[in-house]
């Protein structure tokens, strides 16, 4: 069990930024945002995100706005990632409600959809009006090529940075044959290692 | 155009069951979308369905919001809402039902190992993500080259990755 600051206190935010920030407690945010700063920063996420948001997620909220942890945030997208819908969806959602319950959850999931949501709408009346895709495959294509890299060099860097057992960095490797090259579907391979990495933390945390 | 409840309604239950579906992220029922789409409901042809899905890709945000296309096509603006409502309110509402209870039993072992048991696969499943996408993706050295660079400053500096989206763009719109 890891070292508690105290008993969970939800009651409010001033409450929960009073709680000194204890590295790898859950309960203890280093920073509280506003419910302004948590709207306006999902909106960034979410229109940043081109070829996906997941980089961004992570970039924003540990790196930028230090609201979570390395580890905070992988824990919670481990969850978010055995549940259905858009991960980063669902982190936003426990993000909200981690700070300002079910109104949090709100601005948080609607902030990250709704600049999204109006240039898909854009674009998608731009194309009805017109009858076709304009030609930017090459972009697009070009944009997936630097995505791609922006997903590779997150997860290597998560995995430095959560200095990871050698039990869990097989648990790693696994996952990364399975689906990077062995392109087996991804819900077997979820049903298979999410057993044994969590047996694994039963018996020694790391 | 067909705008009727029903159609509506139809759009609803559809992707409500394909989200509900998509465990690990949405680009896993892209295949289950298009049978439901094009074979089982035959909204569009399998062409239109592919247009939508790269005018998706020009878009930031959430891979599954492209449904809201879907959606437009069928219904208009009405079927735009009904399919991303659909689509993001009722995996929403499950995580924050998740949410609650990971609060209140944070204190739990169970729930401390669970948590801590998912961090190594997550991160093993981002890095198949990037490779799955790259080996899709980097179709010239120039662009094999762009994905080494970008997981490199990525994983090494701490500089915004923003700009080398751009140079993305414009490697691709060069055709190289």
């Amino acid at each position: 069990m890891r070292q508690r600051a105290g008993p969970p206190n939800w009651s409010g935010a001033t409450a929960l930024a009073t709680i000194a920030a204890v590295p790898d407690n859950d309960d203890a945010p280093a920073v509280v945002p506003t419910r302004g700063e948590l709207f306006l920063t999902f909106v960034r996420i979410g229109v940043s995100g081109f070829g996906g948001v997941g980089p961004w997620a992570r970039r924003i909220i540990v790196e930028e706005r230090g609201w979570l942890d390395d580890r905070q945030y992988a824990e919670l997208l481990g969850l978010c990632s055995v549940l259905p819908g858009p991960n980063v969806g669902n982190v936003s959602v426990m993000i909200g409600d981690r700070f300002y319950g079910l109104p949090g959850s709100v601005l948080a999931f609607t902030g990250l959809m709704s600049g999204p949501l109006f240039i898909m709408l854009g674009l998608g009346l731009l194309y009805a009006r017109l009858g076709g895709v304009p030609s930017i495959d090459g972009a697009i294509g070009g944009v997936a090529a630097a995505a791609a890299g922006l997903f590779i060099g997150t997860a290597l860097k998560m995995a430095e940075r959560l200095r990871l057992t050698l039990s869990a960095l097989a648990i790693l490797g696994c996952a990364f044959v399975a689906i990077g090259l062995l392109r087996w579907p991804l819900l077997l391979v979820v049903a298979a290692l999410a057993p044994v990495g969590i047996a694994l933390a039963w018996r020694s945390r790391w | 155009m067909v705008n009727d409840l029903g159609t509506l309604l139809d759009l609803f239950v559809t992707f409500a069951r394909l989200a509900l579906s998509a465990i690990g992220g949405m680009q896993v029922i892209l295949p289950e979308v298009y049978r439901e789409v094009v074979e089982v409901h035959g909204w569009m042809g399998a062409a239109d369905l592919a247009d939508l899905v790269a005018l998706a890709q020009a878009s930031p945000g959430p891979n599954g919001l492209f449904v809201g296309l879907i959606g437009l096509r069928v219904a208009g603006l009405p079927g735009f809402c009904v399919a991303v409502v659909a689509l993001a309110l009722p995996p929403a509402m499950l995580a924050f039902g998740v949410s609650r209870v990971r609060r209140r039993l944070a204190e739990a072992r169970w729930l401390r190992a669970a948590q801590a048991g998912l961090v190594p696969m997550v991160v093993g499943l981002g890095l198949a993500s990037g490779v799955v996408s790259a080996r899709a993706a980097d179709d010239t050295l120039a662009k094999l080259g762009l994905t080494v660079v970008v997981a490199l400053v990525v994983w090494r500096t701490r500089w915004n990755p923003l700009w080398l989206l751009a140079v993305g763009a414009l490697v691709g719109l060069a055709g190289l």
